[in-house]
């Protein structure tokens, strides 16, 4: 593994037991690998994980999609089937060797495969058990998928999203299963310094509705203490609890994103005359109005000709640039974000790195997914 | 109950959200955190006032969300006599955090090289805009306009829509998580090793890294950019009939379905004839208007009858005073009263259970520099 040459990654001894599938527990699971653990999925034999037939844009790398190569780099894969009384012997041994077990099957399961954490803490004591539902293990929702785009919608995320005018919008992006499972991370090191402090265990259970309420806990605490719902603005909402002039403007060619800043200070920049009309204080309350007669002044001239009047005052604006123009800038670039995956078979793909650095170190690994059990034999030869 | 992080003492100079989003998740599992804020003015949130609501005597409902749990201590950090406080401070602390552009620590002595002199093991962290090198370093770490630059705006919202941006700071809210990551995996190795470490997140690889599905997509699939659906968008690169509905009384949303069952279930012959999943995706706008004008022929409870009983995976869309109102929100327990010296105020939990427990706390978000006194006697400064 060349993920840290020169240094100890930190959670280098550490092996995690991940029995899970899609996104929220597979993104954890890959996290801790980058971080230095060593990930063994446990898969069903021959089929894998569920998420290994699962694609977007119909893309594949070999048996499994691209999207399960891109959430399971640098991880191995232990075959077992949980119904085996042999395979159940060989995971219990694995279990006494390991510091994490991470599932997020719903509530239940595990248990009545005999893995549930009292079964599991009876083998091993310090084991770090986390598992991430959708909706918590209580109540009739307990058994409702844990599907994203339904939790957003229970949520009232997606009344945060677009403007007045638009349908209730979801986030574009598997937002509450890859929180949770971000968070899931914390929560597995946290416990990890305190059982190596203590040699005490621990039972960690998260949710995607709690991470997704957690997610809008400002909206939330303002509702609380408010009473008020939010409500979007309805010219270019970008944030439904801020003022005039926060949101994305058009301009002749593109658009450009102006965020927090005194009236003032704007039309200083902007030249924009009409903009005299409004007080400070009305900011919020006529922020639709203000963002109207802002929008029709903007869209007169290109998104260059506002950057140039904005860059030398230090304003809070930037072009608005789709993952092309993106790729095309320096300030991108100098990131070095993308990595070469080779995988057994000698082909490649590109994907991103981990965004933590560690003493100044980008932290890459070219590690390929696992095919399903590839590792089963040589694991099995460990454990005898 | 013994929390996690038990005896971590953690410095956080941050402001805003980024950081200090990091400070709190790390208060909430039982670290002391400190916040090291400026005399006369403090965390520049403090003066956040959200949507016209204020909370006991003015103050900002966002700045006691993200500050329940930690202390302040205020001082002029330019002040010779002050900074030798901070650095004895600095000594007794396993964690420091920041998120200040690029610089400002070096000028005013705090930053890493400096730091580890006096305390070796230190676990440094800090979030930055853009990252420390090239033309982008400078530039604000404002959420809306990473956002702007990372191409998220373009997966949220339907295709004629304009760039939309996700209407949260999860910018901030991602890099801060990342943060947390980094520092925690650091005091572990602490706790083994006894090395300190340098922690750095920026909210643009924070945002690059939670795209990272679609990004790579992106990447081998020859550049070709995202195209939202026409009807409904809720993911660029998910077929039909994935998407929120407008119903008779209010909304619907449909996750991953097969299209020709949902057109038996609903009555909608014309849906009959997409029996291929292959087809799902291409024709995803024909299909998705179809649905849509089905959706409006009945209320959202009607259709989760016909549906959910058959395993469509459906829910009901809610806002807050909905969401409040479920059984299954009361259940988990999420809402916490939190009092300080400035205000009581209901805010959310820590959204993990721990050993059986729900992560709770009551202390609410300190007043400037409230903590003074304690601190300079306490660690005889």
């Amino acid at each position: 593994m060349e993920i840290m040459k020169g240094m100890t990654p930190p959670l280098k001894g550490i092996t995690v037991l991940e029995f899970a599938q899609y996104l929220s527990g597979p993104c954890a699971g890959l996290r801790l690998a980058d971080l230095g653990a060593r990930v063994i999925k446990i898969e069903q034999p021959l089929k894998g994980e569920s998420g290994r037939k699962l694609a977007i844009k119909n893309m594949w790398v070999d048996e499994s999609s691209l999207l399960f190569h891109t959430i399971n780099r640098n991880k191995e894969s232990f075959a077992a089937d949980l119904n085996d009384p042999e395979d159940m012997c060989c995971l219990r041994a694995l279990i006494q060797q390991a510091q994490v077990l991470l599932h997020n099957f719903r509530p239940g399961v595990m248990e009545r495969k005999g893995l549930g954490y009292r079964e599991v803490a009876a083998i091993n004591p310090s084991i770090i058990y986390t598992h991430i539902t959708g909706y918590g293990k209580q109540g009739k929702w307990a058994k409702k998928p844990g599907q994203d785009l339904l939790i957003q919608a229970m949520s009232g995320l997606a009344y945060t999203t677009g403007s007045a005018s638009h349908n209730p919008t979801p986030l574009g992006l598997g937002i509450g299963d890859y929180l949770c499972g971000n968070q899931a991370v914390q929560f597995i090191l946290a416990a990890l310094i305190r059982s190596g402090k203590t040699g005490k265990g621990a039972l960690l259970e998260l949710s995607l509705l709690e991470s997704l309420i957690d997610f809008q806990f400002e909206f939330l605490t303002t509702y609380f203490n408010g009473g008020r719902l939010p409500s979007r603005s309805g010219v270019d909402n970008a944030h439904a609890l801020l003022s005039a002039p926060y949101g994305i403007y058009k301009t002749t060619d593109g658009y450009i994103a102006i965020a927090m800043m005194p009236l003032r200070q704007l039309n200083m920049a902007l030249q924009c005359g009409a903009l005299d009309a409004f007080d400070e204080t009305e900011a919020f309350a006529r922020r639709d109005e203000i963002k109207s007669v802002i929008a029709a002044h903007i869209s007169a001239k290109d998104t260059a000709y506002w950057l140039d009047r904005a860059g030398p005052l230090d304003l809070w604006i930037a072009p608005v640039l789709n993952w092309r123009q993106m790729k095309e800038k320096n300030g991108y670039k100098i990131l070095d974000m993308e990595q070469e995956v080779e995988l057994n078979s000698g082909r490649t793909f590109i994907t991103t790195r981990c965004p933590i650095r560690i003493d100044r170190r980008k932290l890459y690994c070219n590690k390929p997914a696992p095919s399903p059990g590839q590792d089963t034999g040589t694991i099995k030869n460990s454990l005898l | 109950m013994e929390r996690l992080l038990d005896g971590i003492l953690v410095l956080d100079f941050s402001q805003f959200l980024s950081g200090p989003s990091c400070g709190l998740r790390l208060a909430d599992l039982g670290a002391r955190v400190i916040k090291i804020e400026r005399e006369g003015s403090g965390d520049l949130c403090r003066e956040l006032y959200v949507s016209d609501t204020k909370i006991g005597d003015g103050e900002s409902t966002i700045f006691h969300a993200i500050n329940r749990n930690k202390e302040s201590f205020s001082i002029n950090l330019k002040d010779p006599e002050a900074l030798k406080k901070i650095k004895k401070l600095i000594a007794s602390a396993d964690v420091m955090l920041h998120n200040f552009r690029p610089g400002v620590m070096t000028k005013l002595g705090l930053d890493y090289d400096t730091v580890r002199q006096i305390n070796p093991g230190i676990v440094y962290g800090e979030v930055s805009g853009y990252g420390d090198e090239g033309e982008w370093k400078d530039l604000p770490g404002q959420d809306l306009l990473l956002q702007a630059v990372s191409g998220i705006t373009y997966l949220s919202g339907s295709k004629d829509d304009p760039p939309i941006p996700m209407g949260i700071a999860v910018a901030d809210i991602v890099a801060g998580t990342h943060l947390g990551q980094g520092v925690l995996a650091a005091l572990y190795r602490k706790q083994l090793h006894g090395t300190g470490s340098l922690i750095q997140v920026s909210m643009l690889e924070s945002l690059l890294d939670f795209q990272f599905e679609v990004l790579t997509c992106f990447l081998n699939d020859g550049n070709t950019l995202p195209v939202r659906s026409a009807v409904n968008g809720a993911h660029a690169y998910i077929a039909a009939p994935y998407g929120i509905y407008k119903t008779a009384d209010g909304y619907i949303a449909i996750a991953m379905a097969p299209v020709a069952k949902l057109g038996e279930l609903m009555q909608v012959g014309s849906l009959c004839r997409y029996k291929d999943p292959e087809g799902w995706f291409d024709n995803r706008d024909e299909i998705k208007a179809i649905l849509q004008e089905s959706f409006l022929q009945r209320t959202t409870a009607d259709w989760l009858c016909i549906l959910e009983p058959e395993d469509i995976w459906c829910a009901d869309v809610y806002d807050y005073e909905d969401l409040l109102a479920q059984e299954g929100y009361r259940l988990l327990e999420m809402e916490q009263w939190v009092v300080s010296n400035a205000a009581k105020v209901k805010t959310t939990r820590c959204p993990v259970t721990i050993d059986g427990e729900k992560v709770t706390g009551s202390r609410g978000a300190p007043l400037l520099g409230e903590h003074n006194e304690k601190i300079t006697r306490g660690f005889g400064l």
